[in-house]
């Protein structure tokens, strides 16, 4: 099972598990027990599978950790080193430790794809239904159904998910109402945390750590209502709590931020002044700094500005890459010149937007320049290198009227085509009216059309079973023709594999269901599933044929 | 477009132009004729920059006689680079329309900001770079590095003065970082190459104090001929930057510094003479030469020049009591100490520079004449000692400069030593001010150099008072209002709260806790209806700190929060850029934010919000400036002495003319809107209405002087339906904004407009 070698982070011997002796490891990404005097590892957990872990309350004869998987299996290990149980529980309490500072950085990953999942079915319902159809009937594997039919979805899913934003005043609405016995309380809701955890990240790493191993959630919360760190502005004192780093992290990263400048010039007020005059000189009194001012009010101040910083920042995390105003990257290169360069530009087009007056500016406004995002600028630079330079011919004074003209035709060409002139026609507007006209009831292409519509016999329910299952049918058939031609072994692997699911869900789904049209619904029920049908024999036969005409012809060359 | 402004084509950079525009133009054209000053008032943002460079770069390019040269000074470093991408854009057009400008335009800046030297550029600080650039340039260190290839020199300079001097720049224009690139092509300093360039060059942007600041001026602007334009942009508080020029202050940290330099020069004195008695025997025999003669000065050794001004220079020879190195330490020491003694004084003294001197003769035996000598006679001596980096001596030039000006103005100066800070008397912590009074002292000698020198600003009104304490004979004096096709601007007196309390930042007031929950209520009523910036300002740091704190407890600021996110300016730049910078983000991406901001900060001088990064300003309270410091209770008194300017009249100017500093930051252009509240009942009163400039008072009418909290919001939220229908460029022509065609239509209109008045 450790197929690559790993780190193993601590060792411990004599451990029980399952009445047998043997070895605990716990190595880099997984946590793994192997028998005395075998070679074989027994037990294996991942830490990302790994929920929880428990131990043996104290007391108790037996000193054990049990660790919790997140199908809720466990795995229980007993220690029992010779030397008695005082050390057992050293050892015990070792392992326990590692685990507590392992598991919180698995943690993340726990699951991340169960949870997308998740997520997806329960925000697409149509995606719901053909996972009911096709993955509950067992008509596809689940795996399957993920990779080919559900890919979409998948990756398109960053892009469809709007996050919801952090309200500014959420420390604010946490109001806290005093319980009756000098006492506060305060109501959080998951969204004023999650508001929390997103602000400050520091406190969710801290809440990461620190629960559930060492206090419980609520715990938590009340330890943070308590803490400086949330009434910064109004205790002065270092009291030492569980989030006096936080508040550390976060001014860590604001000083840096202010060392490090800000790139707009517009609005760096430290570079405004251009003398470099020395102290002394002047009238103005304001370099006399503070000791008159108001300590907690300078501290409530900054922490103003800190938070509505932090929060517009959890905001725009995600939005990052959309946001129009970050400088492309061109080229993979980094070098300190070219940021200098770039830092030169923006800070030009900054002043030069500064100072452009549109309204005074002529009307015609050019279209909006499309970004070129080149990632090797070497090529874009020299284009294709021709192969043999000696084929391409110099341009003679001769050719240079032949070249005019096609420049001009090509100029025309590209004036009058179609989609360019502003009100272009795709199709003649005699050949549109007769097409409509084929297309309503009573045209040639609608002679199969029955007057009393379905609509009317149909009633809500069934109709949307039927659409259900034309989705999953449609699905599948999609799948199968996109196997045709099967010109290699893996799409001829492919359809078979449809065709056989095309039977499955024909006979799980279709047939029961026509069998029960019949009986609820008997006047419609050949029309109901004529076209499935229609579709599905289609299917079939296409399938058949191919499959006679293959026994016919020797098997394809396997894929190179 | 091309334009003919009485008989002179001017180029214009846009299709189209405002009507004000065009009238600035006429009247600067006059003031270019006339070669006198002018003193021009035009709203922000319609686009007064352009429109100046393009009228003096035409009236350069058709009397390369009468003119020719165009400098150009600005406060800040943003708007100095916003003027040369103007003037860009200028030459851009010029040369598309096929007339290729022959002219060299480059801004001056700091070393801070031009430095190119791998290792000196990555500090911060401009004073740690003028030093270290001085230790590898200044001439007695390549004159060492020629002997020995060891000492370190700037390979940058070392090109520059071999090849640079000769090589013209090309023609075009430079901004920072052009003159950085180009510097780094040709590996030539881009400073000293700036500074060189700027004696030839026919248009210079730099910043104030290259032309105000006698200590710079001197070094920077010396060789300007008479025939140039002098433009003041963003003049509103040229006063003060005149008066700071000249000022001077003495804190205890400085004398004690001080000491400690005056024992560094004893002691290298003491070691050159065992080493080199040569080199301090020449110095004093070129001394009594005359002071002027006894260094040719070079570029790179002067850090700060005389701070007198240019003819005051001293023509003399260096009185004899000062001219041997041991003398002249003697004597600082001895001037160094009476100043100590006179800090140590525990009642605060006013004096007069005349007074001062007469004591100080008197307790100490200086005369005034040598002591008028001790900045030029201490550069020098530093210079003979090779002391490369002169910031360190910086508190013993300061008390130099102090010496030599107080020997050299007796009028138009004062000096008081304060022992304490009035707030607490019982910590001592004496300064000594030595305070100009007089701004027309540091600009006089601008308005008698230059043929045309022209003051403008978006807010200048009420116009008389500028004339009066730059004591200077304006030709033309004018102020433009905005054409506007729409009401863009609505500015509102909000006198009192829902409550009927009134709303007012007076001192007797300003602590009530109505007061401050009125405003409080105003501004979150503001955030509701108005969409993304909203921008308040306050009359003072300390009253910003306290309204928040009571906002704090009143729960104003978690209503405020509900509703867009808040910033909050404060005294360190480094935080306030961040938090404005992220204010700016707030505002683009969508959610709203509110800036908490000081009039009179640099928030309020500096920065531009435009757009949807300023729907709404406020002001709350009327920004008087601080009315019991001494040095503005005697600059009031000479005031009303020298100039007839009653006391409360210039309180008033000045809190106006920052008042509408601060609102007008909201409005840039024509196609902004934005909402001017004046949250101070004070402000209907008709001496400060009638100081507004005259672009907003005309939108300010009686109905909007005396509103309640609701009534204000009712018109806000009219007035924002209003803005926000459809505006189109068909909807401004012909009004706001002209063709060619338009403009040539209403020319006779313009002309007898101009008559009229």
């Amino acid at each position: 099972m450790t197929s690559k070698s790993e780190d193993v982070l601590l060792q411990v011997s004599q451990v029980r598990y399952k009445k047998g002796d043997g070895t605990l490891y716990l190595m880099s990404e997984r946590l793994a027990w192997i028998l005395d005097h075998k070679d074989t590892v027994c037990v294996s957990h991942r830490y990302a599978d790994i929920k929880l872990q428990k131990i043996s309350p104290e007391g108790k004869p037996k000193i054990q950790l049990q660790v919790v998987l997140h199908d809720n299996t466990t795995s229980t290990f007993q220690f029992v080193n010779r030397q008695g149980a005082q050390a057992a529980i050293k050892e015990r309490d070792k392992v326990k430790d590692l685990l507590v500072s392992l598991l919180p950085k698995f943690k993340t990953k726990v699951n991340k794809e169960l949870e997308e999942k998740n997520r997806l079915l329960s925000e697409n319902p149509s995606l719901l239904q053909l996972y009911r159809d096709l993955v509950m009937t067992e008509v596809v594997t689940s795996e399957e159904f993920w990779a080919s039919h559900a890919s979409a979805y998948l990756n398109k899913n960053s892009h469809t998910k709007q996050p919801v934003g952090v309200s500014g005043a959420f420390l604010a609405d946490i109001k806290p109402q005093t319980d009756g016995c000098n006492g506060l309380k305060y109501n959080l809701t998951t969204d004023v945390m999650e508001a929390i955890f997103r602000t400050y990240p520091a406190v969710r790493q801290k809440h990461r750590e620190a629960v559930p191993n060492k206090y419980t959630e609520a715990e938590f919360w009340t330890k943070f209502f308590q803490s400086h760190y949330f009434h910064r502005d109004r205790i002065n004192a270092g009291t030492k709590d569980l989030f006096t780093d936080c508040a550390k992290i976060d001014d860590q990263v604001l000083s840096k931020e202010m060392t490090d400048g800000v790139s707009d010039p517009l609005v760096d007020i430290s570079s405004f002044e251009d003398t470099t005059l020395a102290e002394g000189y002047g009238t103005s009194t304001e370099n006399s700094k503070g000791p008159g001012q108001n300590i907690v009010h300078q501290s409530m101040i900054k922490r103003f500005n800190q938070h509505s910083i932090m929060v517009l920042k959890a905001c725009q995390n995600s939005t990052a890459n959309t946001d129009g105003t970050t400088p492309q990257v061109n080229g993979t290169g980094d070098s300190s010149h070219r940021e200098t360069q770039m830092n030169h530009k923006s800070r030009k087009r900054r002043i030069r937007d500064k100072i452009t007056f549109e309204d005074l500016e002529s009307t015609e406004t050019a279209a909006p320049p499309v970004k070129l995002n080149l990632s090797n600028v070497e090529r874009y630079l020299q284009g294709p290198a021709s192969s043999d330079d000696a084929t391409v011919q110099p341009v003679t004074e001769s050719d240079l009227p032949l070249l005019a003209q096609a420049l001009v035709r090509l100029k025309d060409e590209v004036a009058n085509y179609p989609l360019h002139s502003p009100n272009h026609n795709l199709v003649a507007p005699t050949v549109a009216v007769n097409v409509l006209g084929e297309l309503t009831p009573g045209g040639a292409l609608m002679r199969a059309h029955h007057d009393d519509s379905f609509s009317e016999l149909v009633q809500e329910p069934l109709a949307k079973e039927v659409r259900a299952i034309y989705a999953s049918t449609c699905e599948l058939l999609r799948h199968f023709w996109a196997c045709f031609p099967p010109t290699t072994q893996e799409l001829q692997a492919k359809a078979e594999h449809a065709y056989n699911a095309l039977r499955r869900l024909h006979n799980a789904r279709i047939k029961p269901f026509e069998s029960r049209v019949m009986v609820d619904f008997s006047p419609i029920s050949q029309q109901l599933t004529a076209h499935l049908n229609l579709c599905l024999n289609t299917a079939y036969n296409k399938y058949e044929v191919w499959q006679s005409r293959r026994k016919q012809l020797p098997p394809l060359p396997g894929n190179r | 477009m091309k334009l003919d402004i009485d008989g002179l084509p001017v180029l214009f950079p846009y299709e189209y132009i405002y009507p004000e525009q065009y009238a600035y133009m006429c009247e600067l054209k006059k003031g270019l004729d006339a070669k006198g000053h002018c003193l021009l008032e035009m709203p922000s943002g319609t686009g007064k920059t352009v429109t100046l460079l393009a009228l003096i770069v035409a009236y350069m390019v058709e009397n390369p006689l009468e003119l020719t040269k165009l400098i150009y000074c600005s406060r800040t470093i943003p708007e100095i680079e916003k003027v040369i991408e103007e003037l860009r854009k200028l030459f851009d057009y010029y040369e598309s329309v096929g007339k290729k400008l022959d002219f060299l335009g480059l801004v001056l800046s700091s070393r801070k900001n031009l430095c190119i030297h791998p290792q000196v550029s990555k500090e911060r600080e401009g004073k740690i770079v003028d030093g270290r650039c001085q230790s590898l340039t200044a001439s007695y260190v390549r004159e060492r590095a020629a002997a020995n290839r060891d000492v370190p020199v700037c390979s940058y300079y070392e090109n520059f003065d071999a090849k640079g001097r000769e090589a013209a720049l090309p023609r075009g224009v430079f901004s920072l970082d052009d003159l950085k690139e180009y510097g780094k092509r040709h590996t030539y300093c881009p400073y000293f190459y700036a500074r060189h360039a700027v004696g030839f060059a026919q248009i210079v942007v730099y910043s104030y104090h290259y032309l105000l600041d006698p200590k710079i001026a001197e070094v920077v602007s010396k060789e300007m001929a008479k025939s140039s334009a002098v433009i003041f942009d963003e003049a509103h508080n040229i006063d003060n930057v005149c008066i700071d020029s000249m000022s001077v202050k003495l804190t205890r940290k400085i004398i004690d510094k001080s000491t400690a330099n005056i024992q560094v020069l004893e002691n290298t004195i003491a070691k050159s003479k065992e080493q080199n008695a040569n080199k301090l025997k020449d110095e004093y025999y070129k001394l009594v030469q005359g002071l002027r003669d006894a260094h040719k000065a070079r570029e790179t050794d002067v850090v700060l020049s005389n701070p007198v001004l240019p003819d005051q220079i001293l023509k003399e020879v260096v009185p004899g009591n000062i001219r041997t190195a041991d003398h002249f330490v003697g004597f600082l020491r001895r001037f160094l100490e009476y100043i100590k003694t006179r800090l140590r004084s525990q009642h605060v003294v006013h004096e007069s520079p005349a007074a001062f001197l007469k004591d100080i003769a008197s307790k100490v035996c200086i005369e005034r004449k040598p002591l008028r000598f001790c900045a030029e006679r201490l550069a020098s001596l530093l210079r003979t000692l090779e002391i490369a980096d002169q910031t360190d001596f910086s508190p013993l030039i300061l008390i130099t400069h102090l010496a030599t000006l107080v020997s050299t103005y007796t009028k138009g100066f004062t000096i008081i030593i304060e022992p304490f800070e009035d707030n607490k008397p019982t910590v001592p912590n004496p300064i000594l001010h030595f305070s100009c009074l007089d701004a027309s002292i540091a600009v006089k000698p601008i308005f008698d150099r230059f043929q045309t020198v022209v003051i403008t600003s978006g807010t200048l009104s009420p116009l008389d008072m500028f004339p009066k304490i730059l004591n200077f004979q304006p030709a033309v004096c004018q102020s433009f209002t905005m054409t506007l096709a729409r009401p863009c601007l609505l500015p509102m007196i909000v006198a009192k709260g829902s409550d009927q309390v009134a709303m007012t930042s007076r001192f007797e007031s300003r602590e009530d806790v109505a007061v401050v929950r009125n405003y409080g209520q105003l501004l979150v009523e503001i955030c509701t209806v108005v969409p993304d910036g909203v921008v308040c300002f306050f009359t003072s740091y300390m009253y910003l700190e306290s309204v928040v704190a009571s906002w704090y407890d009143q729960g104003v600021i978690d209503n405020l929060q509900r509703k867009k996110l808040l910033f909050i300016e404060t005294q360190d730049a480094a935080e306030t850029s961040l938090a404005l910078f992220n204010y700016i983000k707030a505002c683009e991406s969508g959610r709203g934010a509110v800036l908490l901001s000081v009039a009179r900060g640099k928030v309020s001088e500096g920065v531009d919000f435009d757009h949807h990064l300023g729907r709404a300003v406020l002001m709350f309270g009327i920004p008087y400036v601080y009315t019991q410091s001494r040095i503005l209770r005697a600059r009031l008194d000479y005031l009303r002495d020298q100039f007839q300017i009653r006391e409360a009249d210039f309180l008033t100017f000045d809190a106006m003319r920052h008042a509408a500093q601060c609102v007008g930051r909201a409005i840039r252009g024509k196609t902004d809107y934005g909402i001017m509240v004046f949250a101070d009942k004070r402000f209907g009163r008709i001496d400060k209405r009638s100081k507004l400039p005259k672009w907003i008072q005309e939108h300010l009418s009686d109905y909007l002087c005396n509103l309640s909290t609701e009534e204000a919001i009712q018109i806000t939220k009219k007035w924002l339906r209003q803005m926000a229908q459809p505006f189109s460029r068909e909807d401004q022509l012909g009004t706001s904004l002209l063709t060619l065609e338009q403009l040539e239509a209403k020319k006779d209109l313009f002309e007898t407009m101009a008559q009229q008045k």
